[in-house]
């Protein structure tokens, strides 16, 4: 087991250009589940990739388990990864898939049989091992992906989206597996993912990354609940918080706290909201329309709710806020800053 | 696919049931005239006595096989065409494996030197053979030119490249090797860029070196591919007479003979059409066999 220090990350591809990952500096703790969360072309698979040795770092270092590994070859790092294609060696079967590292690696042949057996059974696919990749499912062979990425026992572990192959269904239980997978073998993982629902189901850690710098690193509940800035807030959530500009500040609130003023008690900011859309999503409505008066009168806002039952289209209801949900941004920076008194009219 | 077939299948039935033999009736006809016929030419002549300028012609049975079995030059041309074709597959699927390799990774001219590499392919052999006749001449050969000036040997006493057996055979072969290395390589190639990038990473990342990267995973993963360059090689090589018969005519001394040069030699040359049609049967045991293989590998290409 190793931790994973980056200092001041950078790359660039092309020269002049900005870069794919700006200036990263990050460290993982002992054994932790860490999630690379952001868009496409936001850098976390680039910044995985120099983490595995894959790609080389215009500038800056990376240290794993206390040692600069800059110049070291992927298979010197001591690191497994997952792609999201899987990768899976299609000529070999799922057995030589996995014992591939052991050979690699000049593991003694006594000792394959045994491995692969382990890693094979800690995944479930004992008997899958005659069969070749092409023969087995979406979640077979992210399976034997995995395990042949445990089998060398590695000191980190990097998944680059090893989920987003899979069905909807499929996903929900491969991501619980995954979880549960973690904890038991408990290495250093750093996953990369742009599914916010992966990120703050599986991950310790989230580091949210837009154009290849760091937003914010921190636990689901602190990125989803303290947003470091204006992007976090909007990332993380669906539908994200609204925004929205008053006087220097942008002030934000999630969906869930603003519901119909009858429902909300102590010091509130009370709105009225013209009600333009609703949706139905089984265990809860989303109702988007636009506030009525006062700075923010035609603003575009969203409203989650447990029941939407006694709101009509088109109508016109008094909606509140809690003071302390309000989240307040530098208009300019777009950094988060202290809570202060604005005035709503 | 199967819809587009029927498709097309209903149509031409309604056009009329004849379009579809009047479409492919060409191909048919140019085959039958083409190869069936001197095929079937060829075996008839094989066991008779005809001879170049003789209207009579008697059925011999098998003489001619017969005599052709004790004659050394035939035995020598059978041992050349194996060497041949099989030492040049070698050294083709080696150097083309290189090549290809190399010319991977982008590089600045990178498009000029595959085009300079594709040209022993797109120039006529017969044009390419005159060139190494020149290159490897005992006068004027550059190779024995440079060997010279580079003192390895004293002047007029560099090798006669093409003069003495052991270096004509090896003569040969070098540029049948240098003939088919363009098509291989262009084929690996394209063999190669079909690979997805993550296997390589892949690899990389489980701790695999550049050896172990190619000849574990990715020569083995463009098999098929590379089973198409090797049975086209063969078939180039072994009915190949252009390159022999151009540097050396079968010589010196019938020890570069191969099985179409041998035939052309007795059956045209020596207006012994009886004795090179029965030679050049002896081609279609092997011919058999390795046309087997293509459709086998066409088959599995289009299964998978």
């Amino acid at each position: 087991m190793a931790v994973v220090v980056t200092r001041n990350l950078t790359k660039v591809f092309k020269e002049g250009e900005l870069g794919a990952v700006n200036n990263v500096n990050l460290e993982t703790r002992e054994g932790e589940f860490l999630v690379f969360l952001g868009p496409s072309g936001s850098g976390k698979t680039t910044l995985l990739r120099m983490i595995a040795g894959l790609e080389t770092p215009t500038s800056g270092e990376i240290l794993i388990g206390g040692r600069v590994v800059n110049d070291l070859s992927p298979r010197e790092r001591r690191i497994a990864m997952v792609f999201q294609s899987y990768a899976l060696y299609p000529h070999l079967s799922v057995y030589k898939n996995i014992a591939f590292p052991l050979k690699a690696q000049n593991v003694k042949k006594e000792l394959h049989k045994a491995k692969v057996e382990w890693a094979s059974s800690l995944l479930g696919i004992g008997a899958l091992l005659d069969r070749k990749p092409r023969e087995l499912s979406g979640g077979e062979r992210q399976r034997v992906a995995l395990a042949r990425a445990i089998v060398r026992e590695p000191a980190v572990f990097l998944l680059d989206e090893p989920l987003s192959n899979l069905d909807a269904k499929l996903r929900a239980s491969a991501r619980e597996e995954l979880e549960r997978f973690h904890r038991r073998v408990g290495t250093t993982t750093i996953y990369v993912t742009h599914d916010q629902v992966e990120a703050m189901a599986m991950g310790d850690r989230v580091m949210v990354l837009n154009k290849g710098v760091v937003r914010q690193l921190g636990t689901p509940t602190e990125v989803y609940d303290n947003p470091a800035d204006t992007f976090v807030a909007t990332f993380l959530g669906s539908p994200p918080m609204n925004l929205a500009e008053l006087g220097d500040v942008i002030v934000g609130f999630r969906p869930e706290h603003f519901r119909p003023a009858s429902a909300a008690a102590g010091d509130v900011v009370p709105f009225r909201l013209r009600v333009e859309n609703i949706e139905y999503l089984g265990s809860e409505w989303i109702v988007s329309g636009t506030l009525a008066g006062g700075k923010l009168d035609a603003k575009k806002v969203f409203s989650r709710l447990s029941s939407a039952q006694n709101l009509s289209l088109g109508g016109a209801y008094d909606f509140a806020v809690p003071q302390r949900e309000l989240k307040f941004f530098d208009r300019a920076t777009e950094k988060r800053v202290e809570s202060k008194a604005v005035s709503w009219q | 696919m199967a819809i587009a077939r029927r498709k097309i299948k209903s149509f031409g039935a309604a056009q009329s049931p004849l379009l579809g033999a009047a479409m492919f009736s060409p191909a048919v006809l140019y085959i039958l005239l083409l190869v069936a016929g001197p095929f079937f030419l060829a075996i008839f002549y094989a066991f008779s006595d005809a001879r170049i300028g003789n209207t009579e012609l008697h059925y011999v049975g098998l003489e001619n096989f017969r005599s052709i079995l004790q004659s050394p030059s035939f035995r020598v041309a059978i041992r050349n065409s194996l060497i041949f074709t099989i030492c040049s597959q070698i050294v083709v699927i080696v150097g083309a494996n290189i090549l290809a390799i190399a010319l991977e990774q982008p590089f600045r001219g990178r498009g000029f030197i595959r085009f300079l590499i594709l040209l022993p392919w797109v120039a006529p052999i017969a044009l390419g053979a005159i060139g190494w006749k020149w290159i490897l001449d005992s006068i004027y050969s550059v190779i024995s030119w440079v060997l010279v000036a580079l003192h390895f040997y004293k002047p007029f006493n560099a090798p006669m490249w093409l003069g003495e057996p052991h270096l004509a055979i090896a003569s040969v072969l070098l540029v049948h090797s240098w003939r088919l290395m363009p098509f291989s390589t262009v084929i690996l190639l394209a063999g190669r860029t079909a690979i997805p990038k993550d296997i390589p990473e892949a690899a990389a990342v489980d701790g695999a070196g550049f050896w172990r990267t190619q000849l574990q995973i990715v020569i083995p993963m463009m098999r098929p591919i590379l089973s198409v360059a090797v049975l086209f090689g063969l078939i180039f090589t072994f009915t190949d007479m252009t390159v022999v018969y151009i540097l050396t005519a079968g010589g010196p001394f019938d020890s570069t003979q191969t099985l179409p040069s041998l035939a052309f030699a007795l059956g045209i040359q020596g207006s012994d059409l009886a004795a090179g049609a029965a030679i050049s049967l002896f081609l279609v045991p092997l011919l058999v066999i390795i046309a087997y293989f293509m459709l086998r590998v066409a088959h599995r290409a289009e299964v998978t």
